[in-house]
């Protein structure tokens, strides 16, 4: 094969955005005929890299040279004509329109007259999506297709506009099983045409099977480039993580003191089959009193809708969650929080804190009912809780009337804590408590975990900080693709065996190989 | 570093917005109060001032509704067709008596209020809309039921209408009984609590297991229930029930009074105080106009600045 020509060549890529530099000086170099990997865990850069090759931002510094040229793209518009397209995870087509019409869209075929040729353009568009295994009607509206099939009609309208480079998104994040091989065969396609395809996923499987090269960004950096077959699974979740193998580990980098030796009792929750279509699948779980369960996966495994669907925030297809052994009814948000299920969700701003009332009613927000007679609520009874929660918490505040939303995000996440403490719960499900807080807070607030444990409640961690992940839970069930692939308990509760089981690789011996580093 | 800086700059256009936004409809009211006492003649006596009160009365008890709909990111702009249909309920049924007339009101009223929580709340239709659709069909319904203006001779519902306790009207003290029973509700009830927890972040409340369906279709009830009093007050001072032309744009005057009174748009806040001196804002720059012979059209246009002026001043604290 004669060496293909290159496509784009992108050095030294920088974009700073107040307080963060979300990607640091960062090359990436594409093919003709190239599939290439581009992972990387949350915030490594790789959405900004995406922007910025697209035209949605503007470069602080680096250039991209593309066939050839230097650009500069202005819009994403002007990527597209230049040849970029990139298919995002939502379809960004217009529904009410017909198929044939979003596939032809500004490019429609017109007659001598100048009037849009219909049978023409859907007698062209039926040929063209047959190449993509959809068989439809294209007259009908784009929305009455599935998701998948909406998904084709973007990647053949993307590559139909004479792209060279293809970016894709997390294209099969609500694709079926059937679908996803139908994509692979197009991906193939594209390859042999000498189209180069960046692709975004989470899923190993999914990497290995089509990708050829890779890109590994961590904190906006590049970590690793390279041929994906030189780099096995392992290798390749360490490097996404940040986690040498076989490293040893300093302990009581956390301010978690470890076990809690769960008594041999009845689990407090226990959740069992959970599926939730295109999220979950058959996920159980269980959690005795004092016990810190971790949760451990990649990005997009189904940690968060786990958590979600345990607290009845999520709908669930199937399964069910019991509390102490009363099966929960109902599956919503105030059942599973009556049974005595407590959710510190993962988005704070959006979804915990409510940011424009005051830290007292904060707090008091979910215990409200309780402290109210027919209706009237006790000032009296809502100070004291309030009182003792955030001398208990350490809650740092100008007075308990400050607005929450001034708080520092440590501050919020204690003030949530205290929320679902003074409702007195018996299992907490923390979806990454630390996030985002400063190092003072994180260690108060990993403190309180373990104190709390040891009060005897059940809590489910989950956390991409590894390091919390580990030294925080008694146990740790791993996710994968929405599955439960595995679970570590006692000693085996290590980076490497946690490593080991999300790439998938359940071999006793380490695999004493080198992670290439970056050049 | 950063309140010093505020210190030495008093004059901070920040502030200005906020303290105009806050106190900005109460300087308002003293404004008009003063330049009519100098300007007016007769402006200064009892007697306007209970007429100008009674007058405002429909618009307060109306907005005291919309402020709690408001406070949850909602607006209901059904509000005059409910009044509207509270009038006709009256003439038809005041034949029974004043009493069962005002429970077939209520039905009514309530029944309003449940179709726009409904759809709010359980199919998820924008409040905007689905008020929309009973603001047009409510007042439809209202005129379905009586075609047209109907002349009522009741004495129990005359003296509603004119009627005072030690010289203050009952349209007046019913307003202040309810102005003072939703400010009640709003500070001390879980209800209220719960009301604005949801108008600032619908998804946190939703995850903190709070009643959000019932609480929103109990706020549309709420506004229906109120609007539906200012209704029958409305008639009752008419001593007539005129469904073609009750309430019209009360909607809009209800609004901006919220809005004026430092309410705003974007929920989880609700002033109760600010909504009623929004309310009589309205009225008394609607007075100043009329008694100085102006047209009409000339309130409108006024209404239009202070809305302007009041939106400009919110802008001041922004949504985060």
């Amino acid at each position: 094969m004669a060496p293909p020509a290159e496509v784009l060549a992108v050095r030294g890529l920088s974009k700073t955005f107040p307080g963060v530099r979300a990607l640091d000086d960062v090359d990436l170099t594409l093919h003709a005929g190239e599939v290439h990997a581009l992972i990387g865990e949350n915030g490594a850069g790789k959405s900004t890299l995406i922007k910025l090759l697209t035209g949605v931002y503007r470069p602080d510094a680096g250039e991209i040279t593309f066939q050839g040229d230097k650009v500069s793209f202005a819009t994403p518009l002007d990527a597209q004509k230049a040849g970029i397209s990139t298919i995002y995870q939502e379809v960004n087509l217009i529904p009410l329109l017909s198929v044939a019409r979003n596939l032809f869209l500004g490019r429609e075929p017109r007659n001598r007259f100048g009037v849009l040729d219909v049978a023409r353009m859907n007698r062209e568009a039926e040929e063209i999506l047959v190449g993509y295994g959809v068989h439809v009607d294209v007259r009908r509206p784009l929305r009455t297709l599935g998701v998948g099939a909406q998904q084709m009609v973007a990647l053949a309208r993307a590559v139909a506009t004479d792209a060279r480079i293809v970016i894709m998104d997390e294209p099969t994040s609500s694709l079926e099983p059937r679908e996803v091989e139908t994509l692979f065969t197009v991906i193939r396609r594209l390859r042999d045409a000498g189209i180069a395809v960046v692709y975004v996923s989470h899923r190993l499987d999914e990497l290995y099977a089509v990708c050829s090269t890779v890109t590994v960004l961590r904190d906006g950096r590049r970590v690793h480039h390279g041929n994906l077959a030189d780099l096995d699974r392992l290798s390749l979740v360490s490097t996404m993580l940040g986690r040498d193998l076989g490293e040893v580990r300093e302990e009581g980098l956390t301010k978690f003191t470890g076990d809690h030796h769960a008594a041999d009792s009845e689990p407090v929750l226990d959740a069992a089959g959970l599926t939730v279509p295109h999220k979950l699948h058959d996920v159980s779980l269980s959690i005795r009193p004092g016990e810190v369960v971790g949760l451990g996966g990649l990005l997009g495994s189904g940690r968060t809708e786990t958590a979600k669907a345990i607290s009845g925030a999520l709908p669930v297809r199937s399964g069910r969650v019991t509390v102490a052994g009363t099966p929960l009814r109902g599956g919503s948000a105030p059942a599973a929080i009556r049974a005595g299920i407590s959710l510190l969700p993962e988005d704070r701003k959006s979804e915990g804190i409510v940011p424009g009332l005051s830290v007292r009613e904060n707090i008091a927000l979910a215990v409200l009912p309780r402290l109210s007679r027919f209706g009237l609520v006790s000032e009296a009874k809502v100070d004291s809780v309030v009182d003792t929660f955030m001398k208990r918490l350490r809650i740092k505040a100008s007075s308990p009337h400050q607005k929450v939303g001034e708080l520092s995000g440590g501050n919020q996440q204690k003030v949530l804590l205290a929320r679902w403490l003074a409702m007195n719960p018996k299992v907490l499900l923390l979806d990454e408590p630390t996030r985002g807080i400063d190092v003072g807070a994180k260690a108060e607030v990993q403190k309180l975990v373990d104190e709390l444990a040891a009060d005897g409640l059940g809590v489910l961690l989950i956390s991409s900080d590894l390091e919390e992940l580990i030294e925080g839970s008694d146990r740790v069930v791993v996710l994968k693709d929405g599955a439960v692939v595995g679970e570590l308990t006692g000693d085996d509760v290590t980076e490497d065996k946690l490593m080991r089981t999300i790439a998938g690789d359940r071999r006793p011996e380490p695999v004493a190989k080198e992670v290439a580093s970056d050049g | 570093m950063a309140e010093a800086t505020l210190r030495t700059a008093p004059l901070d256009r920040t502030r200005v917005l906020q303290w105009l936004q806050t106190y900005g409809v109460y300087a308002g009211v003293a404004a008009l109060l003063v330049v009519n006492i100098v300007i007016t003649p007769h402006f200064l006596s009892a007697e306007n001032f209970r007429t100008q009160a009674v007058q405002a009365a429909p618009v307060i008890i109306v907005a005291l509704g919309m402020a709690l709909v408001i406070g949850t990111e909602g607006v209901d702009l059904s509000v005059g067709a409910v009044m509207a249909l509270a009038a006709s309920v009256t003439a038809l049924y005041l034949g029974y008596g004043l009493l069962p007339a005002l429970l077939v009101v209520a039905l009514f009223a309530a029944a309003v209020g449940l179709a726009n929580g409904a759809l709010v709340a359980l199919v998820g239709v924008q409040p905007i809309v689905a008020t929309l659709a009973l603001m047009v069909g409510g007042r439809g319904i209202a005129l379905v039921l009586l075609p047209q203006l109907k002349d009522l001779r009741n004495p129990s519902l005359a003296s509603l209408g004119s009627g005072a306790i030690a010289g203050i009207p009952y349209l007046i003290l019913i307003a202040a009984v309810l102005a003072l029973l939703v400010a009640f509700v709003v500070r001390r009830t879980t209800f209220g609590r719960q009301l604005l927890a949801i108008g600032d972040s619908r998804p946190a409340a939703q995850l903190a297991g709070l009643p959000v369906r019932r609480v929103l279709i109990l706020v549309y009830i709420a506004s229906a229930l109120l609007a539906a009093v200012a209704g029958v007050l409305a008639t009752a001072r008419l001593q007539a029930s005129d469904p073609t032309s009750l309430g019209n744009l009360m909607e809009l005057s209800a609004i901006t009074a919220v809005v004026v009174g430092g309410t705003p748009l974007t929920g989880g806040r609700v002033n109760i105080a600010g909504t009623v001196a929004g309310a009589v804002l309205i009225q008394l720059l609607t007075a100043t106009l009329i008694k100085h012979d102006l047209p009409p059209s000339w309130t409108q246009i006024a209404q239009a600045i202070v809305i302007v002026a009041a939106v400009y001043a919110a802008r001041g604290r922004g949504k985060r």
